[in-house]
Parts: C-alpha cells; structure tokens; sequence
C-alpha cells in the first residue's frame, strides 16, 4: 500500500531514530509513542525520550508469504522484541530464519523496510540484528 | 430491555464464488434469511451488515444503502448501517441488531454479513486483511496476519504442552465437520499428514492451519421475543450479548499468548446468561488460524490455560465429544469470508438447537456459543443462544 509522503516524513523520528515517550509522573515509557498516558490520564506529563534500541526477542516467525510490498524479500524473520525500557516492537530481524530465538539479544540497524514500486517513496526505518 | 429471538437464518454456500458479486451474495443470503423467517420485506424495520474491506476488496464503500436498494427496500427508506471491526464485524452486527430490537426502537431487524474477496489478487487480500491490525506498526513492518498468529504460535509453544499434531489435530477436527456442512467450501476430510506436510506460510503455521480467502454472505432475522412466534415455531432465544476491546497491536497485549477481550468478553456473557461453560452443548469459535482455536477454548473458560491441546487430540472438541467446537467446520474448513463470519456462527447454532444440523447435529442442543474475533484479538464479540 502506498503511503503519502506526509504520511509517512512525520514517522520519521520515530523510525529512524527511535524517539518515544515516557511519561515523567509515572515513568511508563511508550514506542510507538504515545501522547496521553493509559495509566495517568489527564495528570500525565509526556515528553519525547530516545530509545537505546537494545531488546530481547520475545517471539519470532519466519514470514514465507508476504503482501505485496513484501512479496520479494520472503523468506524473512519477523520479531516481538522487548526493548530495555519496557515497551514492544514488531519489527524484521536481520538474520537468517534458524538462527533467531526466543530470549536473544537484539540491537537495532537501520535499513530499507519497502518501498512504493519501482518510481515511488523509498521507507526507511529501524530493523533488528543480533547483539553480539 | 426486551427480550430478542432470532425467527430466521441464511446462508450462502461458501467458497470462491467467481460467478457472484458483492451484491449478489448478499441477496441470496438475506433472501434466505427472510423465506425461512416468513417475514416480508415491507416488515423490515432496520438492517445491519457486518462487512470489513468493501473499499479494498471491491472498491465499494456505503455498504448499508447498497445493501438495502439491492435487496429491493430503497422505497421503504428503511434505516440500514455497515458494521465494521475486522474479522468481528459479523458479530458487531448482530450485537447492533440485539441492541436494537432490545432497546425497543426497532422492531423486525436484519443482522447481515458479507465478503468478496475474490476480486482482488492474493497480495492484495493478505495486504487488506492486514489492515485488521496496526499499520504503521505491524503492517509497516511486514507482519501479515499468519504471521502475527504465528508469533501466538511460537510464545505459546514455547510456555505450554502443545505437539505439532495437536495443532494440526484441530484442523483435521475442522475439515471432518465441514465435509458434513452443506454450504462448507472445504467437504473433504484430511488428515495429520496433510496439515504437517503442507508448505510453511509463517513458521510454526502451515498452509492448512490457516482459515482460507472465501466469498460469503450470512444473514438472520431477529424479533422481539413476544411477537417471535407470529413468524416461526422455532425461535432461538438470544440469552447473551457481550463485546469487549483490547490493544490493536499484538505486541502491546498483557500476554502474548492469551486474548484478555475473549476472556472478558466470555465472562459478560455467561454472566448475563447467568449460565457456565458446563451448561453450553456446542460453541462456534475464531479459528482463524489452528491456534486460535487452542486460544479460544481455554480464554473463554472450557479448560485451563495449556489443555485445549490435550483436550482436542483426545476428541473432546469433536462432534461426539464433551464439548464440540465448531460443528460448521469452523472458518477453516467452511471458510472465512471475514464480515459474514461472525453471522454464519449464529446461523449454525441456529441450525443446531433447531435439529436441522444433519449429520453434524448435536443431539438434544439447547444452548449453544458463538466468538468473534477482529485482528489479533483487538475486538472480541461473544453470543449465546437457546431455546
């Protein structure tokens, strides 16, 4: 599916650089960012905070049939990782399908997720490798 | 609020319909719906249909006027709205007509669904199916919809008993039901084998552990209780209607491994119905994929948290066993046209407590269940119906 480039430039920190939030009165940290706090409501405090990136992979599959967009990259390892700070991210894993596990150490890497056919946007964003 | 029944049921044979259309497909089930009702048209006082991606599937939206004109009500000018809430949107509009016809401001009311998903090439139907989950986080990413169940999979494997051949066992269990379902678009039995040896689609999930791209409309008639045997000798009584939400993402749930909406969504119900797991003959449930039928027996309560693997293998969920799961063949074997699921579940039990089951038919049924799942759990609707 094809993204406007608005749609998809106001991503961008998020993306690329992995910028969420925390909420200050009760330290909850949100990414994909969050700009109103499910436990303090109204009384919360959010501020943008930059991820280290560095998780855990929680559970994993290896994707061997995509969507379109996807279709020439199969097969490709697809995680839940738990980043440090607390929050979870669905994200690819670069590695190859039997070397992911439940408990591995992850690091993030930057890394063309698709693009919009041969002419259109190129998307950009942040995959995971292992730590070591 | 008023006591609803439902007097009248429909459904199309599904499959892949290529000689149907969209509109088509919900004519005939709606007419279906009403002969076996013996409600007229002109009698219809408001319709509600479940349909999840006619804008991507069809590119058709205002679903609810279509509907209406098409199946000849435009000069009655009747209210007529499209539900929507993923693979639940059947289940939302039955619940909307229950509301409706409770609440006493509508009277004889049509909950409908239906789904062409046939018109557009395979990537593009796994592309709009995966709008059901979170696009710029899931989606965004690459994660389709067997992928995400295969991450249910993966965590669940990896914490609970759960074999290869139990999992595949329940679409075996599936296929038996649905090669003695009429309208089923899979009527042929299969066996472990066939599901083991079928080609990964996301690992651990194999192309027979998934629900298929099918087209299909469903539809049922519902009155209030007090007037319901004007129309029919047979009503089913609706006992419960209960619905509840959870995270979109996969990712952000309590637990991987357990849908928290099925669970509250299942104890609305029985506690609504004042009844228990112990009191339901049979119940239709989300099996999406084989996982999530292992999910749903034990989230709504009708064994522990590790067991359902067990407990199918054993037969327990199989026509003949204590509690039977998915008498239709479930949307594995009679398909997934993913708006009118959540109404063939209703028609099914319909049939069941009515004893027009054939040879799947429960002896004796008299209460039976139905759950609706959008997403990966994000919406959950759960009915349950006697007589």
């Amino acid at each position: 599916m094809a993204l406007s480039v608005a749609r998809f430039w106001r991503k961008i920190p998020q993306r690329y650089n992995l910028i969420g939030t925390t909420c200050t009165r009760c330290g909850r940290y949100f990414f994909q960012p969050r700009s109103f706090c499910p436990d303090c409501r109204r009384a919360g405090n959010i501020v943008d905070h930059k991820f280290s990136g560095k998780g855990t992979v929680v559970t994993h599959t290896v994707i061997r049939t995509a969507s379109e967009q996807f279709e020439q990259m199969t097969p490709y390892v697809l995680a839940i990782v738990q980043l440090d700070e607390g929050p979870r991210i669905t994200a690819q894993l670069v590695c190859a399908p039997d070397e992911v596990c439940i408990g591995m150490r992850v690091r993030p890497v930057f890394r063309k997720i698709s693009s919009d056919g041969d002419s259109g946007v190129i998307h950009y964003g942040t995959k995971y490798a292992p730590a070591d | 609020m008023r006591d609803v029944a439902v007097i009248g049921a429909g459904c199309t044979p599904f499959g892949e319909k290529w000689n149907s259309s969209f509109r088509n497909l919900f004519v005939e089930a709606g007419i279906l719906a009403l002969e076996d009702a013996g409600v007229a048209g002109e009698q219809i006082g408001g319709l509600y249909v479940g349909n999840m991606s006619a804008g991507r599937f069809i590119e058709q939206e205002h679903i609810g006027a279509l509907i209406a004109d098409y199946a000849g009500l435009a000069s009655h000018h009747i209210p007529a709205t499209r539900v929507e809430a993923a693979c639940a949107s059947g289940g939302l509009s039955f619940r909307q007509a229950v509301i409706a016809v409770a609440s006493g401001m509508e009277e004889i009311v049509v909950a409908a669904g239906v789904e062409k998903m046939t018109d557009v090439a395979s990537g593009a139907s796994v592309d709009a199916l995966a709008g059901a989950a979170d696009r710029e986080w899931e989606g965004f990413v690459g994660a389709t919809f067997p992928g995400l169940y295969a991450m249910i999979a993966t965590d669940y494997m990896n914490r609970y008993p759960l074999t290869r051949e139990q999992l595949a066992q329940v679409a075996v269990k599936n296929h038996f039901n649905g090669a003695r379902n009429p309208i089923a678009q899979f009527r042929q039995e299969i066996t472990i084998d066939t599901v083991i040896r079928s080609s990964l689609v996301a690992d651990p999930l194999r192309l027979f552990d998934c629900s298929p791209i099918t087209d299909g409309a469903a539809a049922v008639v519902l009155a209030p209780l007090d007037r319901a045997r004007e129309f029919t000798d047979t009503p089913v009584r609706v006992l419960a209607s209960a619905q509840a939400s959870d995270t979109i993402t996969l990712h952000d749930r309590r637990d991987i491994s357990t849908l928290d909406a099925t669970v509250a969504a299942g104890r609305r119900a029985f506690a609504a119905a004042r009844l228990s797991t112990a009191d339901i003959d049979l119940v239709e449930v989300h099996d999406c994929f084989t996982i999530a039928e292992i999910c749903a027996i034990e989230d709504l309560g009708f064994c522990r948290k590790g067991e359902a693997g067990r407990l199918t293998e054993e037969g327990a969920t199989a026509l003949n066993g204590d509690i039977p799961v998915n008498t239709s063949g479930g949307l594995k074997a009679c398909g997934h046209p993913v708006g009118a699921t959540g109404i063939k579940q209703v028609f099914e039990v319909v049939q069941q407590l009515r004893g027009e089951a054939g040879k799947r038919q429960i002896e004796g049924a008299a209460i039976g269940m139905t759950h609706n799942v959008g997403g990966t759990g994000a919406t959950v609707a759960v009915h349950i119906l006697g007589v």
